[in-house]
């Protein structure tokens, strides 16, 4: 059959761009295009001119006043003397914070539901199944205020930690007191500090924070320490394998060379350091000392965690059900033990199934954090979005700034991710 | 194809829903229009504001939203009450969802210049206050260190609170708060030692408890707090109409103009002023804008200055207040209207 050529075009007319389909969609396409930017253009210019008509200017200077009110939870130094603008870093902190501990909780505790809800077990496969499909289905809202609830008119006051006969009692071995303000948990110190003892400044006139920021160097010498040890443990491991290739004998003992050489140095540097537990304390209204974990953040922490801990189990059971059966059978023919099989051969693949889902529930998770608010968190909405916005009037540039850092975190949350997701994906040749 | 014409309707609506009308009018012709007047006011604080058990607003705020609808529109019951919070009130009043707001709010030099509203006068001199359980055994505020303070957010007392710990060199821990409920829960949870707000807001607050008793306000008044209805900057007939209805509450109490006596007292008077006010006399209301009645309709509504105090928050109620400050300068208070002619 010949094929029939298009006849010669005449001309071009206007009325192609409607009638013709080849140039029809490229026409509405330009046309919506236009109406979009007229759109915004519109939306920006009424903005302004009300704005103005209400006498309102848009300036960022206001980030550079005293703030003049005091938040209870922060990481870095704050008083009602700071600026707008590092109230709003503390925020940004205690966003961050709940973020990376939720999302760390919630993986764990999703990983774990997700097996377990494929087990032949009966009973734990219902149970998974009742957690997931109940904090699935409530609204997240909901449980972080059944939390905050349970916590707050659950547990004890701290005057009922009082007294010969007291009516609560702390637990742990006198460690860890629970109240309706929170738990308070031993803090480590260091008595032999790098940068001067200034836990004992602390106490004079500035209220200890939940985290003392005092003991930063400290970390650091540990964590280098820390890092230190398992990069020698890693060159160790090496020359065991390439000796061990070259002469088939294991050299021994290199399980406890390499655990010594991974606690060894970072043990030492905390006896250097002279380590020592803070324990809380009751003193006048308050515990004092130790780290206060306030209601709001466990509330807020656990509520997330559980929530997006039910989705995360989801994705987890799709992502190991989407690894061929035959995989599994092939590796038992192997003789390979049940956990080898899960962790060698069923979850490396499911791997690549599971991270891109699992980015939009951190990202999920992240943002999630702005209801905060409902429990009285600290967090970046509270406090530039929240108490900032109302004493200065600046809505327009507290929403603005609020949504850059949002989006801001978000995207790097995504790009971290996708660089892992890149490591262990399918590598195509 | 069929995407694009989906996406081109799609814009068109965007555009269309996007590009909105501004205003027009006043506040004055808009409430005329409307038929009610859109009044904020808090989420709860009993005397002040808060709904009754078959669901109408009544307090002492809302007798100020009640009787600006009586003067303008000549109905009391032609309000619509939109309850805010100390976050929430002003974006309402900047951007127009209530004509008004009644809400405790204190009259402050940012709040009037930079957020640019217009404060018509103050319905109650007020002073922050703490409040702690008796069992405590406080008795002072400066005892008050290292203690939990439940504080609502979003509010001048947020900023006292703070001065008045750190200028006393104290620490403290602040669990913010959204509202006055939340704050009774928190507080009655045993969560924060302190509950700190307006001192009239903490005997509202205390009223309300099982065992009022069993709690203490404590003597310091830390800061100056008066409070009153304010409107949006710019539109100054409108600001006039709610500040001489207010002005018109206050003069009633003095010249002895209840709701008793509004009907007939302007026809038998010879007290010049008052024949003025209530429109038997002179040309006020229509200088506002409002029928000749406007004032006599405000009065009407729920009683001159004395009679809203002490319906709904003096000492024959369960919140108690004194007038204190809040008596006519006549009996060395400080409320003094300006002279109506």
């Amino acid at each position: 059959m010949a094929t029939l050529t298009d006849p010669p075009q005449p001309s071009f007319h206007f009325s192609q761009l409607i009638y013709d389909t080849r140039y029809r969609s490229l026409t509405i396409q330009v046309v919506a295009f236009i109406l979009i930017m007229w759109g915004l253009f519109e939306l920006v210019t009424n903005a302004i001119q009300n704005l103005s008509a209400l006498g309102k200017d848009f300036d960022f200077g206001f980030l550079g006043n005293r703030a003049g009110y005091d938040i209870n939870q922060r990481l870095i130094e704050y008083s009602n003397d700071s600026t707008h603008g590092r109230a709003a870093f503390v925020g940004i902190l205690n966003t961050l914070l709940v973020a990376f501990l939720g999302c760390v909780f919630a993986t764990i505790l999703g990983v774990i539901a997700g097996v377990l809800r494929l087990s032949k077990n009966w009973i734990v496969g219902r149970l998974m199944t009742v957690y997931v499909e109940g904090f699935r289905n409530i609204p997240l809202l909901l449980w972080i205020i059944v939390i905050f609830a349970v916590m707050t008119e659950g547990m004890p006051q701290p005057r009922d930690f009082r007294g010969e006969d007291a009516e609560a009692s702390m637990i742990l071995g006198q460690s860890v007191a629970v109240t309706n303000r929170g738990v308070y948990i031993p803090n480590v110190v260091f008595t032999r500090s790098l940068g001067g003892n200034e836990m004992s400044e602390a106490a004079d006139g500035v209220p200890a924070a939940v985290i003392p920021a005092v003991s930063f160097g400290d970390w650091a010498l540990f964590l280098v320490a820390l890092i230190g040890g398992i990069v020698v443990s890693g060159i160790i491991g090496r020359w065991g394998k390439a000796k061990q290739e070259a002469t088939g004998i294991r050299p021994p003992g290199l399980f406890w060379m390499r655990a010594a050489s991974v606690v060894l140095p970072a043990a030492l540097v905390l006896i250097a350091l002279g380590v020592t537990l803070d324990y809380p304390e009751l003193r006048g209204f308050n515990f004092t000392g130790g780290v206060h974990l306030r209601n709001s953040l466990i509330a807020l922490w656990f509520a997330l965690s559980l929530y997006t801990g039910a989705f995360i189990a989801e994705i987890v059971r799709a992502g190991i059900m989407s690894v061929s059966k035959g995989q599994t059978e092939a590796s038992s023919a192997l003789g390979m033990r049940a956990s080898w099989t899960m962790n060698l051969v069923v979850l490396p693949q499911a791997m690549r199934v599971i991270i891109p889902p699992l980015i939009s529930q951190y990202l999920n998770l992240t943002k999630n954090s702005s209801l905060a608010l409902a429990v009285g968190y600290m967090d970046v909405r509270s406090t530039l979005g929240g108490i900032t916005i109302n004493q200065t009037g600046r809505e327009l540039e507290g929403m603005l700034l609020l949504g850059a850092f949002y989006l801001a975190t978000s995207l790097i949350i995504s790009a971290v991710m996708n660089v892992y997701n890149n490591s262990v994906k399918l590598k195509e040749r | 194809m069929k995407k694009s014409v989906f996406l081109g309707t799609l814009a068109i609506a965007g555009a269309a829903a996007g590009y909105a009308s501004a205003q027009d009018g006043g506040t004055l012709a808009q409430v005329q229009e409307r038929g009610t007047l859109n009044c904020g006011v808090t989420t709860g604080l009993t005397g002040f504001a808060a709904p009754d058990a078959n669901g109408e607003w009544q307090g002492f705020d809302v007798g100020v939203c009640r009787a600006v609808a009586a003067a303008v529109l000549g109905d009391p019951s032609a309000v619509e009450f939109v309850p805010t919070t100390g976050q929430t009130r002003f974006t309402a009043l900047a951007s127009g969802e209530i004509d008004l707001l009644a809400r405790n709010t204190t009259w402050t030099f940012s709040r009037d210049v930079d957020l640019a509203f217009e404060f018509v006068g103050v319905n109650y001199y007020d002073g922050q206050g703490f409040m702690v359980p008796r069992e405590l055994g406080v008795s002072s505020a400066l005892e008050l260190d290292g203690a939990t303070v439940c504080i609502q957010t979003g509010t001048t007392t947020e900023l006292n609170l703070a001065d008045f710990f750190s200028s006393n060199n104290m620490s403290y821990e602040p669990v913010p708060i959204e509202t006055n409920a939340e704050a009774q829960q928190q507080y009655l949870a045993g969560a924060c030692d302190v509950y700190t707000t307006d001192a009239s807001g903490l005997a509202a607050t205390r009223a309300t408890f099982e065992d009022p008793t069993a709690h203490v306000v404590l003597p310091e008044i830390v800061s100056k707090e008066p409070l009153g209805p304010l409107v949006r900057h710019g539109d100054n007939e409108w600001g006039d109409i709610v500040r001489w209805t207010l002005n018109a509450l206050i003069s009633a109490e003095e010249l002895g103009v209840t709701s008793a006596n509004v009907g007939e007292i302007g026809g038998t008077t010879e007290n010049p002023e008052i024949r003025r006010l209530l429109g038997t006399e002179g040309e006020l209301g229509a200088m506002l804008g409002l029928d000749a009645d406007w004032a006599a309709n405000a009065i009407a509504a729920g009683g001159n200055y004395g009679e809203l105090f002490e319906g709904n928050i003096g000492e024959a109620t369960p919140i108690g207040l004194a007038r204190g400050l809040n008596a006519q300068w006549t009996d060395g208070g400080l409320l003094y209207s300006p002279p109506f002619r």
